[in-house]
């Protein structure tokens, strides 16, 4: 579906994507997982065919993106990462108007429209226009938008940033269920949970270009441990770095961060055992399983949060 | 050959021309702003009175002191001189207030034209609807006043019907200006700039005095300007005199439409697709 062989996108002398693989098989779920500016959203709008790749090959649906772009964005339902919905419509309208620019005729705009607006259940704000919208409801409403075509892809820049907890998993649920449908889907995110619960495969995105990919499970496997033990002390802070020095040899590997330790071990029960007979006595302590976040954690040094 | 013709048209599939299932599709777009945004209708409206107010207070209220005037070798009251400038006037303001300020809230703050051009439409077709639209706008204004002049019996209905087509020529023109000018727009503040440029013409290019009347370096600048032959054409239609000069005011005009698209076109495709 999508082929990208050494993509590159630059902006004046400064390059936002730099020389990337990615390759995406029919009906999968694929994530770009990164911080912000890694190049997520310039990479997304290189495959939706509205910005040109600098160089590189790029090929989507077997096409050329700069020749046949009016072709492939035809097969395309694209969700930009800020909500770029018509103020001037109604909720319903920006369903049909969309159509129109599919050259989809009046009346199967409208059955879509309705299908839609039910499928993400917005169907009772169907009159309403879309500024007092919540946020979850505009986004929701961007993702049916976005599906208007029956798009062979679609391409979902952060679809969740900024939501809160309901509307994020009403969102997840929604996606699944496309993707059950066997829609290919495309997704950037700089959240772990969500590239775990919706990807098949993920690539990790920092600074332009990839450094890792795989499934969520394989990354954390080949780049984590089983569990990880989180290690807050009272006089944390300036210490940290020093209660890490005292844990080495411990598990497989020891991160101090500003507020915390993490001890990464297969068997996170033994670690702690192991931290107490150093006589060494934290405040709170937290063994949770290893998430992509460690992952990220691991291969650029730095958390995700931005 | 057969290569050759293969690339050929392998080429012409790869650029294909414009789509008019799209182009109506961007219009649409603005008619169901109209239906469903009541501030819409207001702007619209509005829009059609200024040059209205003009031709009643200027036209006849000062034209009762001016008396008849004598241009193109005919005598007329000074109402009958005024009339068609302000219908050019109104073909102008139509078309450009939708391009420039609508167009440009479009471009730059709701991000409607990012949306669109997600789909199969084209920078050049967003050019086209919005040209076209704008177009309905100002001959709409153009359709009203040119029943009040009738009615005020400021132009036969002959002289009427032969201004009306040039009226839609003036509104596509300065559209197709305003739609480039919204692309080079840097904020609000530019507009104060265009408004200032459009209060200049309005006031210098023929419309409430012959250009003959002024010194000749400024009756050279006025012609260079595009709404003195906006008023040229469309008076000089308006009151049936004709002549080759209508050709000359008819060929600016056309100028300024395929440069205006041609320009608008680019510009957006280089905001927009970055
Ligand atoms: N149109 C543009 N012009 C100049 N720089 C840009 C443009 N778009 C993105 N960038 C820069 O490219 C980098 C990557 O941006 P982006 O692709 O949006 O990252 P992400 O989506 O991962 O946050 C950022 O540093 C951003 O400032
Ligand atoms: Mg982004």
């Amino acid at each position: 579906m999508i082929f990208a062989r050494g993509l590159v996108k630059r902006f004046g002398d400064f390059t936002a994507v730099n020389g990337i693989d990615v390759e995406v098989a029919p009906g999968e779920a694929f994530g770009f997982l990164g911080p912000n500016g890694a190049g997520k959203s310039s990479t997304m709008r290189m495959i939706s065919c509205v910005s040109a790749p600098t160089s590189g090959e790029l090929r989507i649906l077997g096409m050329d993106p700069v020749r046949d772009g009016t072709r492939i964005r035809a097969r395309l339902g694209v969700c930009p990462q800020l909500d770029n919905l018509d103020p001037d419509l109604t909720v319903r309208e920006n369903l049909t108007t969309y159509a129109r620019y599919f050259g989809l005729s009046r009346v199967e705009g409208r059955r879509r429209a309705d299908e839609l607006l039910d499928f993400v259940q917005l169907s009772d704000r169907a009159g309403s226009m879309v500024e007092p919208l919540s946020g979850g409801m505009k986004r929701r409403l961007t993702i049916a938008r976005s599906m208007i075509n029956e798009p062979d892809i679609v391409l979902l820049d952060e679809p969740t940033t900024g939501l809160d907890p309901q509307a994020r998993h009403l969102l997840w649920e929604r996606l699944f269920r496309l993707k059950q449908r066997g829609t290919t889907l495309v997704l950037t995110t700089h959240y772990m949970d969500e590239a775990e619960q919706l990807c098949d495969r993920l690539v990790v995105m920092d600074g332009g270009k990839i450094v890792a990919e795989g499934s969520p499970r394989s990354l954390i496997e080949t780049y984590s441990t089983a569990e990880v033990v989180e290690l807050r002390f009272p006089d944390g802070l300036d210490l940290n770095a020093d209660y890490a020095a005292k844990m080495s040899g411990i598990g497989e590997r020891v991160d101090p961060l500003p507020d915390r330790v993490l001890l990464y071990a297969d068997d996170g029960d033994a670690a702690l055992t192991e931290v107490h007979q150093r006589g060494l006595t934290p405040s709170s302590v937290l063994i949770r399983r290893s998430t992509l976040e460690d992952v990220f954690l691991h291969l650029t040094g730095r958390t995700l949060v931005d | 050959m057969l290569t050759t013709l293969a690339a050929a048209r392998s080429m012409r599939a790869s650029r294909p021309g414009l789509s008019t299932t799209r182009v109506g599709a961007v219009i649409s777009r603005n008619v169901g702003a109209l239906r469903s945004g009541p501030a819409y209708w207001i702007v619209l409206v509005s829009g059609f009175f200024e040059p209205l107010l003009y031709l009643l207070s200027i036209g006849v209220g000062v034209g009762a002191l001016v008396g008849d005037l004598t241009v193109y070798g005919r005598t007329m009251p000074y109402a009958a001189f005024v009339a068609p400038a302000m219908l050019a006037v109104s073909a102008m303001t139509g078309a450009l207030a939708e391009t420039t300020f609508n167009v440009f809230f479009k471009l730059k703050y709701v991000k409607t034209y990012e949306a669109v051009l997600a789909t199969p439409v084209r920078p050049v077709e967003i050019a086209f609807g919005e040209l076209t639209w704008a177009t309905v706008r100002g001959s709409f204004y153009t359709a009203i006043f040119l029943g009040v002049m009738v009615a005020l019996g400021l132009a036969p209905v002959g002289g009427a019907l032969a201004a009306f087509p040039a009226t839609i020529l003036v509104s596509l023109a300065f559209g197709a200006v305003g739609l480039t000018i919204s692309t080079l727009m840097r904020g609000w503040q530019d507009f104060d700039l265009l408004t200032t440029g459009q209060f200049a013409m309005f006031l210098f290019s023929g419309t409430f005095s012959p250009v003959q009347d002024y010194p000749a370096w400024a009756e050279i600048l006025i012609q260079i300007t595009p709404l003195y032959h906006a008023v040229e054409l469309v008076r000089r239609l308006s009151l049936g005199v004709y002549g080759p000069g209508l050709l000359g005011h008819a060929a600016y005009l056309l100028v300024m439409l395929a440069a205006g698209l041609w320009f608008a076109a680019r510009r957006m495709e280089r905001l927009l697709c970055p």
